[in-house]
């Protein structure tokens, strides 16, 4: 029997995929696991295999086209079956939207096992009256980052006009900055838009204060060094990895996540990388950071940042953190400070490595330091167990053979 | 336009009808000698005689089956039921006789009767007297239910009522025979299954018929003077009910308050309720609420009767609810 080819959730947060191209075409013969397709998701770049046997008798998407999850890009059945009933509505009503989530959920089944399953925002968005919701979609308002003011922290008709008119009073007067007659309008990539929503969410609800260390990085950059010379292929930021992940198991208070009631602390360490990628970010996690050795976290590293600039990592590599790095040094940024990434608790905010004058046993010489910012979910941890653990972190990267 | 009561604007209605049409006569008790227990049909014995104004026993299963009777020959009786409390004893010809001899008759047989008479609690009749079936009748398919408001919408549809081919259950308001309107002189309708609003407003629909409608407008004065300004409906016709309007409304306040004199399980507002929320579901922002009698028999007190029956005040106290006012 026939049968529809949906757009699949590939990730978490997937809405829709891009066909970038397709592996076999119409007439061919697929079977179950073959590749199918190319799809640019929000996060990446996956390939989407076939999950019946059959003939391909319809590729309804074309490269390039964006396709809601749920909705038909392909048809798959034997080779002089009447399809004309499954392509009938060539593009899902509005209702069907809804819908894809029996496909989602066998997918997601596959996935590795998340670390946190969701934040307390995700829930709440649900408390809204059927108004709101819909005012929300067409106006384009973020539900999860209103407060309702109804019964049960509702959201409510009078909250969504409150955040329209804040958000067309914040658009007016920005709008005289503006050079008129001279603005090109970008369309929003879905991982432009992921990032969108994703760091809102983090930054209205999430409660952030930042500490900043300077540290005196004269013995770490000896040691990096010598280790280069040696050629060994490690980078700054790789013992950076290592030393935060180190520091992290002597303070597991912020190596944890906000659960609405309880906060929950992790035994194991996973790091997310932060990486620029062409129009935006993506994190991939080295995971068990602690245990592992510094030329494993730097091969790991090297060719996981190496695969997210080509697009091609799989969920799995880049969900579950328990804490971020993001390193802006090699940009020449001296310091800066990170926004967290939901549900962490912590993100690491790494400036350049300068040369500095700094003043020893009455001389001025040549030193080396380098800013590091720490943000933190103030309701996990209070500023000084923050403190506590850059503090360690400082100490480990000032004297490299604490580390480990 | 002439300024008359609830009570003449039925009589002018019956007094037309029966100039109009010689098929049309009346049935019940005390309706032609006393006059009608509540001055209905004031006249009408002197007019039309005994044939076509017929006094009965108390009676209501057997009167009420001769009426269906003389409907199956080609008469169009009106019957009065003194209060439709007592309809009760009459269940079994109105649902299994009337509502359903079209159908099961195949058509062969309309049963165009009106069955009238006052609803609703008066001034202490007690647990057994005050009683709003219109849930009870609207649940049936077969019948039409209609339930006026004013003078000028009583006399419209009872006119129409009259004319219509089917049976009509008639509530008329008993503690508002005295309540005063204006009534054009001579013919018009009230087309039966035809909302209308009785005051418009923007920021709340409430829905109220019968005597509920001058509770509700008693209520949207308050509200006014408050600065809400409420949209009363007044569906007139409970079966087949007019949705358009309601649904329209609704769009426009998103909130809604179901005002039914009525106990509320099973009542006409949660049939409301669930039309609304089927067709608005997108537009409400805030649950539908009702407004409704106590769920108890109606006490013989006066203060306690006052409590269990639906006041502007419970009304106020309702829209502020639905405008998260509370």
């Amino acid at each position: 029997m026939a049968s529809r080819v949906v757009m699949p959730k590939l990730s978490d947060t997937m809405e829709e995929g891009k066909i970038l191209r397709w592996l076999k075409q119409e007439g061919d013969k697929v079977e179950t696991g073959q590749t199918l397709a190319e799809v640019e998701t929000d996060k990446a770049t996956v390939e989407m295999e076939a999950y019946t046997n059959g003939v391909i008798r319809k590729l309804v998407a074309s490269p390039g086209d964006t396709i809601k999850i749920g909705a038909t890009i392909a048809v798959i059945g034997s080779p002089d079956e009447d399809i004309s009933a499954l392509l009938e509505p060539a593009a899902p009503p509005p209702a069907a939207q809804a819908r894809p989530v029996p496909t989602a959920v066998p997918i997601r089944a596959t996935a590795p096992p998340q670390l946190v399953a969701h934040d307390a925002a995700t829930n709440r968005a649900l408390r809204a009256s059927p108004l709101a919701l819909r005012m929300a979609a067409e106006a384009g308002v973020d539900l999860n980052a209103l407060q309702g003011s109804g019964p049960q922290g509702r959201v409510i008709k009078r909250d969504i006009e409150a955040a329209i008119a804040k958000a067309s009073a914040s658009q007016a007067s920005a709008a005289p900055a503006q050079p008129v007659g001279d603005v090109q309008e970008i369309v929003l990539s879905s991982m432009r838009r992921t990032i969108a929503k994703r760091l809102v969410q983090s930054k209205a609800p999430v409660p952030h204060f930042y500490l900043t260390v300077d540290v005196a990085a004269d013995r770490l950059w000896d040691a990096y060094r010598a280790l280069r010379d040696e050629s060994y292929p490690i980078s700054l930021n790789d013992v950076i990895i290592k030393a935060s992940a180190s520091a992290l198991k002597r303070h597991p208070e912020v190596n944890a996540s906000f659960a609405g009631d309880h906060v929950k602390q992790y035994s194991r360490v996973h790091i997310g990388l932060a990486v620029a990628i062409e129009d935006g970010l993506i994190t991939p996690v080295i995971r068990d950071a602690d245990s592992k050795s510094l030329a494993d976290i730097a091969e790991e590293a090297r060719e996981l940042v190496d695969r997210a600039r080509n697009r091609r990592l799989q969920p799995h590599e880049y969900t579950g953190a328990t804490f971020s790095i993001s390193n802006l040094g090699m940009m020449g940024i001296e310091e800066f400070s990170a926004i967290i990434n939901p549900p962490e608790a912590a993100i690491l905010a790494v400036g350049a490595l300068r040369e500095v004058p700094v003043v020893e046993g009455g001389q001025v010489k040549i030193g080396r330091r380098m800013k590091m910012t720490l943000s933190v979910d103030h309701r996990v941890a209070d500023g000084a167990q923050g403190a506590r653990f850059l503090a360690t972190l400082k100490r480990m990267l000032e004297n490299p053979l604490l580390i480990g | 336009m002439p300024l008359i009561t609830y009570r003449d604007a039925l009589n002018q209605a019956l007094r037309e009808e029966m100039q109009r049409d010689p098929k049309v006569f009346l049935l019940g008790e005390e309706v032609g000698v006393y006059q009608g227990a509540y001055k209905v049909s004031r006249g009408l014995l002197q007019e039309f005689g005994d044939r076509r104004v017929i006094d009965t026993p108390i009676t209501e299963e057997g009167f009420t089956g001769v009426g269906i009777g003389a409907a199956m020959v080609g008469l169009r009786p009106v019957i009065e039921m003194m209060t439709w409390n007592f309809s009760m004893l009459a269940m079994d010809q109105i649902i299994n006789s009337a509502a359903k001899m079209l159908y099961m008759s195949g058509g062969q047989f309309r049963i165009p009767i009106v069955l009238r008479g006052p609803g609703g609690a008066a001034h202490q009749l007690a647990a057994q007297h005050s009683q709003s079936l219109e849930s009870w009748y609207a649940h049936v398919p077969g019948l039409k239910v209609v339930a006026p408001s004013t003078p000028y919408d009583a006399k419209g549809l009872l006119k129409a009522a009259i004319r219509d081919d089917d049976p009509v259950i008639f509530f008329e308001g008993e503690t508002l025979y005295g309540s005063k309107g204006e009534v054009p002189d001579g013919d018009y309708v009230v087309p039966i299954g035809v909302a209308d609003v009785k005051r418009e407003g923007t920021d709340v629909t409430i829905v109220a018929w019968s005597k509920m409608v001058s509770v509700a407008l008693k209520a949207a004065d308050t509200l006014a003077a408050e600065g809400i300004s409420c949209e009363i409906i007044d569906p007139r016709t409970l079966r087949p009910l007019d949705q358009a309007p309601i649904i329209a409304s609704v769009q426009k306040t998103n909130r809604c308050v179901v005002v039914e004199e009525g106990w509320e399980y099973s009542g006409i507002g949660a049939q409301l309720a669930c039309l609304i929320h089927r067709d608005a579901f997108g537009d409400l922002d805030a649950p539908v609420t009702r407004v409704t009698g106590a769920d108890v028999p109606m006490p013989y007190a006066k203060n306690l009767e006052h409590l269990a029956t639906p006041s502007p005040a419970r009304v106020v106290e309702a829209v502020k609810h639905v405008l998260y006012m509370d």
